[in-house]
């Protein structure tokens, strides 16, 4: 292998990288998703789609739902990462468990006439999408799906006149009676 | 509100601090004063169970109770102000998270209702300190500030130690509010440590290792970490199953260097033995080490026909750089202890003759082998004499960062936990001396000793004041070759032998410069003075900056070149130009 001039070994990895959904149980206080986010950013590992609220206000716990990417020794190690974190109290990897459900809300804005416009909102109706708004040359529509419906959507508004987009990014939760 | 004022828990902010000080067991605490900690200060003025060391800047502060921590084994306590105080104190926090050192760092924050104004000595210090601390709190409510302190000790102790840090605005110091002792309840729920390993893995481990035809230990800071049982277990583990055993730089002393069984350090600068051990054993052993990157060189070609058993109290630490077959989450003194039980009960000794005879070879190469001059001391030779002199004494020695530190890791001997502060994960130079002072204030009548080089010394020099204020006898041993060794070494190696900016040409003199901080100086240019002249240093019962003028060219092996593995070490006597050349080839021009 040809490695430039360096006091460190410089590695190619091969490894095909994975994308995993994370669901982090924490504690609710000032820092924790800066916490959260700066793990991501210090040690380099990537972010998909973030979404964090109050679950539980009473015990203060939130949760946070990462899609990450990454080879399956990253994967690992961004686990183990978080949940040593101090206000950290589970991490489960949802695409591991085989037993998730993970859904995206999306705002899409459209903008149009005549027979755009009727296009528009017949393949609404075909993905279950909502108008939540509507204009004499707009609609916003509100879908709801995982992120594959949701892409595919967006992907088929684009030529009638697509404007602007707004995702929640991904919640996910398992099937079953159990919490995780 | 007459009953509250009777209460005895009822305190201000600033009381509660030393109070929680108190309840913990410390005694000693290094820090600096300024506007946004004059409260705590006015409190530590007020009382005798706490002394309070100044330091000359927070950075040795830092490093000070780092050292503290490590020779003693409890955590180390730092107090700075606002602003530059806690912006000193990122590189001794990053690296106490490095090497896994407990410290607790108490920094002034200016008032609540100034925060996010950019006041005068404002900054975001737990912002800013995020990444570099275990965990860290801003205490906005003086009623939370003693759940705040108790949690932040345990966390820094407990688990795989290292640092944190506890904000406190100068309002809250100066509030009023009800103080508890350290209860359970004060810790996250979110957080427990597992400490006890499991069962199955242990079993494992152990038919792993009475199986082992070629097998070794490589043992790390954590079993120092850990406690002296850990090591008493490590040491027995070794008499027990008779294996040839190896440390990286944190973990030397949990096996003394005398033992039969050691191999020397492993890793860069480790011995041809150990690498070759490790490269080529069929069974290894992790205790508390995390395969970092000077100790594995090349990933892909690292022991590429061992079974793996990993030990760390870090499930992070596992699968990291290095996949193992059996790794074996908890704390490693714990663990030690039910490996040998399961051994004792069930295993016989392994037959291992052959490869004692094999690593007998190795040791043959003499890897640390280096010529002797009788005109110039060789950095070398300093050390030995350094070790020889000490040997058998009550002897502490902390390093800077560079070639000095890896010589004092060849070439002294440890035979004792706690004994050996040096900076490993993050290397920072201008560790060594302020982290003398913090060894020298927890033992103070023990000999403590600072291997330097000339230009880390110079980062944190200003801290030979404080060791002059409170009569800390500290030896800086300066290998000066006035050169930053480490650097050149590898500008000779990489970088076509242009030595940018890696030799000081107006160095001080030290021997003035001691006398200027009212403390000792020596120096001694030939090696017919050295031994002499490192007597009187031991002798003298005051500060000492030895200025030990050694070859200035002389470079450090054996070597594990970049981009290379275990067993493609590079030889003293093979460090010739040309192998040198070809050993670092790939690379661009060359020496």
């Amino acid at each position: 292998m040809n490695q430039p001039a360096s006091a460190y070994f410089i590695e190619d990895r091969h490894d095909p990288n994975e994308t995993h959904t994370l669901s982090v149980l924490v504690q609710n206080e000032p820092g924790v998703l800066a916490r959260v986010i700066g793990l991501f950013s210090g040690r380099g590992y990537n972010i998909e789609s973030l979404t964090v609220s109050e679950t539980e206000a009473q015990k203060h716990l939130s949760r946070i739902t990462i899609v990450t990417t990454g080879t399956p020794m990253v994967i690992e190690q961004i686990k183990h990462q978080l949940d040593r974190m101090i206000p950290v109290y589970r991490v489960v990897d949802m695409t591991l468990t085989r037993r998730s459900i993970e859904r995206e809300l999306a705002m899409v804005k459209v903008r149009g006439q005549g027979e755009h416009r009727v296009e528009a909102l017949r393949l609404a109706d075909a993905f279950r999408a909502r108008v939540i708004d509507a204009t004499t040359e707009s609609f916003v529509f509100e879908i709801t799906g995982n992120t594959d419906k949701i892409n595919q959507f967006i992907d088929l508004m684009r030529p009638l006149g697509l404007v602007e987009v707004s995702r929640t990014g991904v919640a996910a939760i398992g099937r079953g009676p159990e919490g995780m | 509100m007459s009953d509250k004022s009777h209460d005895p828990n009822q305190m201000t902010g600033a009381a509660m601090i030393v109070r929680a000080l108190i309840d913990h067991g410390v005694t000693d605490i290094f820090g600096y004063p300024g506007g946004a900690v004059l409260p705590i200060y006015d409190e530590i003025f007020q009382q005798s169970e706490v002394q309070h060391v100044l330091v000359r800047h927070e950075q040795g502060a830092g490093h000070a109770a780092e050292g503290y921590a490590r020779s003693t084994g409890k955590p180390g306590v730092a107090l700075v102000t606002s602003g530059p105080g806690a912006t000193n104190m990122v590189t001794p926090l990053t690296d106490a998270l490095m090497d896994s050192i407990p410290l607790v760092c108490i920094s002034g924050q200016v008032p609540t209702h100034l925060i996010g104004n950019d006041a005068f000595q404002e900054c975001d210090t737990v912002g800013i300190t995020r990444p570099c601390t275990k965990h860290n709190w801003l205490v906005r409510d003086v009623n939370d500030l003693a759940k705040v302190l108790h949690e932040a000790f345990y966390v820094a102790t407990s688990g795989r130690p290292g640092p944190v840090l506890v904000d406190v605005p100068k309002d809250v110091q100066f509030a009023t509010g009800t103080y508890h002792p350290p209860r359970k309840s004060d810790v996250h729920r979110s957080y427990a440590p597992r400490v006890k390993g499991d069962a199955t893995q242990i079993r494992k481990a152990v038919a792993l290792l009475a199986s082992a035809k070629r097998p070794v230990i490589y043992s790390g800071g954590g079993v120092i970490n850990s406690g002296p049982e850990a090591t008493k277990l490590l040491r027995e583990l070794v008499e027990v199953t008779g294996f040839p055993i190896t440390s990286t730089l944190m973990g030397l002393g949990a096996y003394p260097a005398s033992g039969k069984n050691w191999l020397g350090m492993l890793g860069m600068h480790g011995t041809y033995e150990a690498n070759m051990t490790m490269h080529d054993c069929d069974v290894m052993l992790c205790v508390g080490a995390r395969f970092d990157d000077r100790i594995t060189g090349r990933v892909d070609a690292f022991s590429p026909g061992s079974k793996k058993i990993h030990i760390d109290i870090d499930p992070s630490s596992i699968n990291k750089n290095i996949r193992v077959d059996v790794p074996i989450i908890g704390d490693c003194g714990n663990i030690l202890g039910d490996i040998l039980q399961v051994f004792k009960a069930e295993a016989k000794k392994p037959d291992i003759k052959s490869w004692w005879q094999q690593i007998a070879q190795w040791r043959a190469r003499n890897s640390l082998y280096y010529k002797k001059s009788n005109d110039v001391i060789l950095p070398q030779h300093a050390i030995q004499s350094l070790f020889e002199a000490t040997r058998g004494k009550d002897t502490y020695i902390t390093t800077e960062v560079g070639q000095h530190q890896m010589w004092a890791a060849q070439f002294y001997g440890f035979e004792e936990p706690h004994r050996w502060m040096t900076s490993g994960g993050l290397g920072t130079m201008g560790y060594g001396l302020p982290a003398a002072v913090g060894v020298q204030v927890a033992h103070p009548d023990s000999l403590v000793i600072d291997i330097a080089g000339d230009a880390s010394v110079q980062m944190t020099m200003q801290e030979m004041s404080t060791a002059v204020q409170y009569e800390l006898p500290i030896k800086i041993f300066i290998l000066n070759n006035q050169y930053m060794g480490m650097v050149r070494q590898w500008q000779q190696l990489l970088h076509g032998n242009r030595l940018s900016h890696s030799y000081s040409e107006a160095l001080p003199d030290f021997v003035k410069l001691a006398e200027a901080y009212g403390a000792v100086g020596l120096q001694v240019h030939k090696p017919g003075d050295l031994d002499g002249a490192i007597q009187e240093m031991i002798s003298v019962r005051r500060p000492v900056l030895f200025d030990c003028r050694v070859a200035a060219l002389e470079n450090c092996f054996p070597m594990i070149p970049s981009g290379k593995a275990h067993n493609e070490m590079l030889l003293p006597e093979q460090a010739n130009d040309e192998a040198t050349a070809k050993a670092f080839a790939g690379g661009k021009a060359l020496v």
